[in-house]
């Protein structure tokens, strides 16, 4: 499948391939998603906005250029930014596809990085040379103001044009701890809001740090995604038990959302989820049984990435590779600003 | 009003949880704020009346030593040195709000510009000067508003009072002449606000103007430079005004829930 290669969140033209449970496909216009919604339902999207998580400078010990791709963090507490998981590239930019980007210079615990006005120093190595803990100086609003500034959104080869971060927030992005976009939110805009409103149709969010997806080196994918901290508000958690008590479906927009709701409810009580934080490091895939997640509504995805991995939750091998199948001969597009899938989970 | 203490809605929230330490007690305790134009005149004075009555508040200027001098004049506070007017600074802003308060309830647009200094009829105004108030008195609040109302429809659904505030002026209903940059932009502003109010209301986002009356402001000695300062009102009593609208606003929804 060819990636979508513009960054526009709502291409007029941005289709949705529609699974249901008995596998049966159904192609339309992505913007009359609220067709296949049912009043009584429940659409829960990741409220969290997008950091500008690349940071370009210099290593201080050996001078050389380095990007800092920002990969994760413990915690969503917007006050203690000191400590973040990142991955390290050598020289070059977002042109080079992540495959072929060179390896960092050889890092070091107490190395120090200058990036832009921000300073941090490698605190520990990660058993991998390009992944590794930084701690920044300064307060937490000399370090927000340095990444305001200086970071710019992370991004792949395949979009040539730089992002600015209007291009990565969707309309409903508040708290900005995802270190790339919960890019299956970009289909909501206000007067889909609306209209869902109008048809009965619940809406309600979490804040999820949606992580790194892809570093181009096999061996740090195969550890993705990292473990994201989420947040889940108490009137979210009311609306699902509403909606759940009415028959209505949990449809979850994308899978941070799905991993999201899914952790909590293996903490709470009886399957329910739980509202709070936590962290979601548990992985979803063919073996999950998934507890509060109906409907999952996510990008078009490549078989083999994790994405696509949690896709086999919710159908059987044989829908996933019919609706593969069908997404590969009526050339969705792919990536963060490509189609998008609605998958009904079966049974 | 028995009682006019917020609490905050969801105990459970981790920025809320840090409020708790960092919050003074008030009738605005928790609330989290943002105000534009926030070191001199109207802004520095609900700069001061809000962190008085508890609220968290970030506050945006152009001049970053006068926004480190009234951060350190009123500690809790965060101040971000921006401007409102550039398109390339609104996100950059957006984030360093949202990251400081961990959300956003309130965002109060007062920063003001009046225009070409001294006043001037509109057909001696230079197009710059007419374009440099339109893009900090409305195009800036406008892109403002639109970054931030992730946040602010989230504080919304989780029960919180949202609101923003835009500063407008008599000014922008009776057509005083050369007040005409100013003028305009302010009427173009009081029009965004009741349009954004009416599409906004069923998300939970109340969208108000305020008319602050004519106060002995920076802003007004530019454009009067002989008024007569015992004739205007201070900003701090036209602070205590929105603060009071503030209060009132946020215990009426704590009854209504």
């Amino acid at each position: 499948m060819n990636a979508a290669t513009a960054p526009v969140q709502r291409p007029a033209d941005a289709r949705l391939l529609a699974a249901d449970g008995s596998g049966q496909l159904r192609h339309l216009r992505r913007s009359r998603i609220t067709d296949l919604l049912r009043p009584g339902d429940l659409l829960v999207a990741n409220d969290a906005a997008t950091l500008p998580a690349s940071l370009s400078g210099t290593h201080s010990a050996s001078g050389e250029t380095v990007e800092v791709r920002l990969a994760g963090r413990s915690s969503l507490d917007t006050a203690d930014f000191a400590q973040v998981t990142a991955v390290v590239f050598g020289r070059g930019d977002h042109h080079t596809p992540t495959e072929e980007r060179p390896l960092p210079p050889a890092l070091h615990p107490g190395d120090r990085l200058e990036l832009g006005p921000l300073r941090a120093e490698v605190e520990k190595l990660l058993d991998h040379p390009r992944l590794v803990r930084l701690a920044f100086s300064g307060t937490p609003s000399e370090i927000w103001r340095g990444i305001a500034t200086h970071g710019r959104p992370i991004q792949y080869a395949h979009i040539d044009e730089p992002l600015a971060l209007w291009d990565v927030w969707t309309r409903v992005a508040s708290l900005p701890v995802a270190f790339e976009p919960p890019s299956a939110g970009f289909l909501l805009d206000w007067s889909l809001l609306d209209e869902l409103r109008r048809k009965g149709v619940g809406f309600a969010t979490l804040t999820h740090a949606a992580g790194i997806s892809s570093t181009g080196d096999p061996a740090l994918d195969r550890r993705l995604p990292f473990d994201e901290p989420y947040h889940i508000p108490a009137e979210t958690i009311r609306a699902i038990e509403h909606a759940r008590a009415r028959g209505g479906r949990i449809v979850a927009l994308g899978t941070t959302v799905t991993r999201a709701l899914e952790h909590a409810a293996s903490l709470g009580k009886g399957g329910a989820p739980r509202a709070g934080n936590g962290l979601a490091d548990q992985r979803i895939g063919p073996g999950t049984e998934l507890r509060i997640v109906d409907v999952i509504v996510s990008g078009a995805h490549e078989p083999g990435e994790s994405h696509h991995e949690l896709l086999h939750a919710f159908v059987g091998d044989e829908v996933l590779r019919s609706l593969d199948s069908a997404l590969e001969e009526h050339g969705y597009l792919t990536h963060e600003f490509g189609d998008s899938v609605l998958i009904e989970r079966w049974g | 009003m028995k009682s006019t203490t917020r609490k905050p809605s969801n105990p459970t929230r981790p920025d809320e949880s840090r409020a708790i330490h960092t919050r003074e007690s008030g009738p605005l305790a928790g609330l989290r704020v943002a105000v534009t134009g926030g070191t001199s005149g109207l802004g520095l004075a609900l700069v001061e009346a809000l962190g008085n009555h508890g609220a968290r508040v970030a506050f945006v200027a152009r001049d970053a030593e006068r926004v480190a001098a009234v951060e350190r004049r009123f500690p809790g506070t965060h101040g971000l040195a921006g401007d409102v007017s550039r398109k390339d600074q609104t996100y950059p802003l957006a984030l360093q709000i949202t990251s400081a308060l961990g959300g956003l309830d309130v965002l109060i647009h007062n920063a003001s510009s009046l225009g070409p200094v001294p006043l001037a009829r509109l057909a001696d105004t230079e197009c710059e000067d007419f374009e440099a108030a339109l893009a900090t008195n409305l195009v800036g609040p406008f892109r403002l508003t639109r970054a931030l109302l992730g946040a602010l429809s989230a504080a919304a659904r989780q029960g919180r009072p949202a609101r923003v505030v835009h500063i407008t002026s008599d000014a922008a209903v009776t057509p005083y002449p050369e007040w005409g940059a100013y003028g305009v932009s302010k009427a173009a502003l009081l029009h965004l606000s009741r349009i954004w109010h009416e599409e906004l209301k069923a998300f939970g986002v109340a969208v108000e103007a305020i008319d602050p009356g004519d106060m002995d402001t920076p802003l007004h000695a530019l454009a009067v430079p002989g008024a007569d300062p015992s004739e205007l009102k201070r900003p701090a009593e036209s602070a205590a005004e929105i603060v009071a609208r503030l209060v009132a606003a946020s215990a009426l929804e704590e009854v209504a829930r």
